[in-house]
């Protein structure tokens, strides 16, 4: 039987029906074709499959789908405004601090939740805020440094 | 519509060689879009299929009941060894990986069967209800076991040069000891996926995560009993691969091949975590025995070493990396007498497989393990003792296997590392810091790379390519190289883009393709851009010669006054824009399109004699690493890295620079945090992210200094003289190992070695720490 959730993500309303065990990141990827948030882990220790519950930084793989009735949702796909690239995204790309990509939306997705909740975060407290989010290809310290421009040009 | 219209008066085109031009697909990275084989939108009525595996290390298989399972909800098809039209084989080269198990099974995690429904979930509950009864056999788990009951999956290799045993034996300081190495796993963090979607008659298309879509095609087509032909395999991109998608993703490919023929629809197989650490394979644990000579200096007279490597149930590509392990016994040193001897373990575990370095660093870990021993034992500096050793620029520069290194420069980075990194200086301030630091020491090392390019397989050392030129001067490339987040597309298109002089927007990469280009080797051994960054201008090259020629023609002038300017072309005192040659090339019948094929030259080896060049050149580096270690928990961290690397002419600084801070890290963290560990049963017990520990963010050193070493040119005629990078810069992780172990040595003054086994983990610090201290008092 499944269970009927109306939610908004990324600013939009949006219905969908999922099965009781279903979790968020499965409705997001397999019902409504979000597949920027990956299963890294399945167990929450990875941070690929990272989106936001009402501004807050929540691992999908460990949310079911009907728990986020009336929330807000918001996934890396939303991140961007039209063509117009959020800081974290553009200085990403300015630093290379991608490469192969799988744990590029969690980390835009973690880091953009960070610079929401403390606007001029220390080195320290970047590398410790994204702890969660693994990253086997680049060795973090790009990703840093894109973290701490952002934070710079959104405090103008 | 901007990029509809090339510049043609610009003095550079944009994104050419030697330029800082971002990863192709980091705009859809950063948006999520970047499609992976699970982001495919899946075909109507897909299966999706779990894999049975062995919950036993060594049996035969008594009985198999999996009538429950087949009527199961929602299956669609139960697929064992029985239903295999072809050869249940999906192994690189021996023949010795079954698909699915066939009477016996020899590791925890062996595949049995497969079970395809409607949806994973269903399954994953089906697979609960199979019933498989074993008969257990005895096991072999260690490495030390396999020795001891002479267990190998081929057999051992020795490589020797000079008189070994006699110059040690004449020697005036001897060291004979053992050093135990850790495996790695390559955690990338896509898992192991493929779809395969059937088509009409024998044919199949498979989406495969893999570096090497040849070898998943032949392992398909094997398996399915039909031709080459009849198979397709399309990789776009991996979410990492790190040599652990190189040889095992045909396992995944040619199971969802087989229940796609056998039931018309399309199917996937995507491993989980836990599913594809158990059941896929590593990094190559090493145990070593050595026994060095050598004078006051600590200049070696003579080595001997065992290298003893776990392959695990079969071959897999052990073979060579064992050998390259063997070839990196030397790393940047002259080793005039010395013996290796290289035993390859048959355990009840996992296949071991290719892993970033493919036995080059297990190698290298060995002889840098050597010369730090030596170092503690005469109270020099490890870097001292180093530089005493290294091959020599003109002279004493012939390696273990034969090669003279013909273009030494450890020298020289060596020596603009000390300087860049204040090495003496911290050394110093490092000692008298730990002093008067009781509980927290400091340590500091330095360590040299020198690394082999070149498949040590002479023949897998050739690429082709494909380009076209549309009529709108659009230009389609493709290469049997794969995208695994090492830049690898960019680099080729920047060299393609180079070439015809046009910016890198008019390039399309396009996705590895074995339909476009056929028989490729695997994107490996750091090849990538060496090989098809070759082909590709190859084919570029054929391509601009007729045009060269039929522009010579139209103008009526000489091949010669032809110039290429970016984005058009200039025949005497005539300018034509690129975009109109190749439309009136079109119309006067001058073909836009040609493969294009590189093969390595100057290589050959013969391996039964250990002789010849099996590398066409060295890459080389240096790293220092300071720690800080806690004695009294052994918890340990970087606290800075040093890193000069040589990529000779960087195709792409920004990325090579991303490259080797990548390494590095990757490198540190498999002598570090990175423990694999199986259990008395031969059940590995760290399978997921919360058990086995890859660095993350917050491991990340607060000062880290990486370099491109500036003079770098390939003394060879490489792609634009550029080097190799993927592996070498990981070896340089080895200085974090020597720097913990020097923070540990500060705890007895430096008089005990502390001997450290790798990974150093917290636990093995603090073992080491009381170990050398009880050693002080006695």
């Amino acid at each position: 039987m499944g269970i009927h959730v109306s939610t908004k993500i990324n600013g939009d309303d949006v219905e969908f029906v999922c099965d009781a065990e279903e979790t968020l990141l499965d409705v997001l990827r397999d019902r409504l074709n979000l597949t920027g948030a990956k299963e890294g882990c399945a167990t929450g220790d990875c941070g690929a499959c990272s989106v936001t519950i009402d501004g807050r930084l929540t691992c999908s793989c460990l949310t079911l789908g009907a728990e986020v009735e009336g929330r807000e949702i918001g996934t890396v796909e939303g991140v961007a405004k039209g063509n117009e690239l959020h800081p974290i995204q553009q200085k990403i790309l300015d630093n290379a601090a991608l490469q192969c990509g799988v744990c590029t939306p969690g980390i835009v997705v973690a880091a953009k939740a960070l610079l929401e909740k403390k606007p001029d975060p220390s080195e320290e407290e970047i590398r410790y805020w994204m702890a969660g989010n693994l990253c086997r290809c680049t060795g973090y310290d790009k990703i840093i440094r894109a973290i701490q421009d952002a934070a710079a040009e959104m405090r103008g | 519509m901007s990029k509809l219209i090339p510049d043609i008066t610009k003095d550079k085109i944009a994104g050419g060689v030697y330029q800082n031009k971002l990863h192709d697909s980091g705009h859809k990275h950063v948006n999520g879009q970047a499609v992976y084989v699970d982001d495919i939108p899946e075909p109507h009525g897909m299966l999706h299929i779990y894999m049975g595996m062995s919950t036993v290390a060594h049996a035969k298989i008594k009985s198999m009941d999996l009538s429950e399972m087949r009527a199961s909800e929602g299956v669609a098809c139960v697929l064992t060894v029985e239903d295999i039209p072809g050869i249940n084989d999906y192994s690189p080269v021996k023949g010795d990986d079954p698909i699915f198990a066939e009477g016996k099974v020899e590791f925890i995690g062996q595949p049995i069967f497969a079970v395809a429904a409607d949806t994973i979930d269903l399954a994953r509950a089906a697979a609960k209800k199979a019933v498989i009864e074993y008969e257990e056999l005895p096991a072999i788990l260690t490495i030390a076991d396999a020795m001891e009951k002479g267990s190998y999956v081929s057999d051992p290799h020795v490589m020797a040069r000079g008189d070994a045993d006699g110059r040690i034996a004449t020697a005036k300081h001897v060291i004979k000891n053992s050093v135990e190495l850790g495996g790695q796993e390559q955690f990338y963090l896509e898992g192991m996926i493929a779809m395969s979607i059937p088509g009409e008659d024998d044919e199949v298309k498979v989406y495969s995560s893999t570096q090497h879509p040849s070898e998943v095609q032949h392992n398909v087509a094997k398996a399915l009993a039909v031709p080459d032909h009849a198979v397709t395999i399309e990789t776009r991109r991996l979410g990492g691969g790190f040599g652990g998608k190189e040889s095992q993703p045909a396992l995944m490919a040619s199971v969802s091949a087989l229940v796609a023929k056998a039931t018309g629809r399309a199917a996937k197989l995507r491993l989980d975590r836990d599913d594809d650490m158990v059941m896929t394979g590593k990094r190559h644990d090493f145990h070593f025995e050595y026994e060095v000579g050598f004078n006051d200096d600590g200049l070696i007279e003579g080595v001997s070493m065992l290298h003893a490597c776990r392959a695990g149930y079969s071959s897999d590509l052990t073979d060579a990396i064992a050998d390259r392990a063997m070839f990196h016994c030397d790393n940047v040193y002259w080793l005039p007498n010395i013996k290796v001897e290289s035993y390859r373990c048959k355990t009840n575990t996992v296949s071991n497989t290719a892993f970033r370095g493919f036995g080059g660093p297990q190698g290298v870990f060995l002889i840098e393990r050597i010369i730090d021993e030596i170092a503690a034992k005469l109270d020099k500096d490890p870097l001292e003792v180093r530089q005493k050793n290294f091959y020599g620029v003109d002279d004493n520069n012939v390696t273990p296997y034969h090669m003279t290194v013909e273009d030494n420069v450890i020298h020289e980075i060596f020596e603009e590392l000390e300087e860049s990194s204040d090495y003496q200086k911290r050394r110093a301030e490092i000692r008298e810091f730990n002093k008067h630091s009781k509980v927290l020491k400091k340590g500091i090392a330095m360590t040299p790379v020198k690394f082999g390019i070149s498949f040590t397989t002479t023949f897998l050392n050739q690429a082709g390519a494909l380009v076209h030129i549309y009529t709108d001067g659009s230009v389609k490339l493709n290469h049997g190289g794969i995208e695994m987040g090492q830049g690898l597309f960019t680099k080729v298109a920047q060299v393609v883009a180079e070439e015809f002089q046009i910016d890198i927007e008019r390039v399309k990469i396009t996705a590895t393709d074995t339909s476009k280009v056929p028989n490729t080797s695997a994107t490996a051994a750091s090849s990538g851009s060496d090989m098809n960054g070759m082909a590709a201008q190859a084919a570029a090259r054929t391509i601009k010669q007729r045009l060269t020629d039929f522009a010579a023609t139209q103008f009526q002038a000489s091949v010669e006054d032809v110039e290429w300017l970016p984005n058009r072309v200039r025949v005497g005192s005539e300018e034509i824009a690129f975009t109109d040659l190749v439309k009136q090339a079109y119309l006067n019948r001058i073909s836009l399109s040609s493969t294009g094929y590189y093969a390595t030259p100057k290589i050959h080896y013969d391996r039964e004699n250990c002789k010849g060049r099996p590398f066409f050149y060295f890459s080389y580096g240096a790293a220092v690493t300071e720690v800080l270690v806690d004695t009294l928990t052994g918890e340990n961290k970087i606290t800075r890295v040093d890193i000069l690397h040589d990529v000779g002419k960087s195709l792409n600084p920004t990325i090579d620079l991303g490259q080797v801070e990548g390494a590095y890290v990757q490198g540190a963290g498999w002598l570090t945090t990175e423990e694999l560990w199986w259990d008395q049963t031969g059940r590995l017990r760290t399978h997921a992210p919360s058990t086995y520990k890859i660095p993350a963010c917050s491991d990340r050193a607060e000062d880290m200094r990486i370099s491109l070493w500036e003079k770098g040119k390939n003394a060879e005629e490489t792609i634009y003289r550029s080097k190799a990078v993927g592996e070498p810069p990981l070896v340089l992780g080895i200085s974090a190992f020597h720097a913990i172990s020097d923070a540990i040595a500060s705890v007895t003054d430096y008089e005990v070695y502390p001997a450290l086994d790798a990974p150093a983990t917290a636990e093995r610090v603090l073992m080491a720490v009381d170990r050398t201290k009880k050693a002080a008092k006695s």
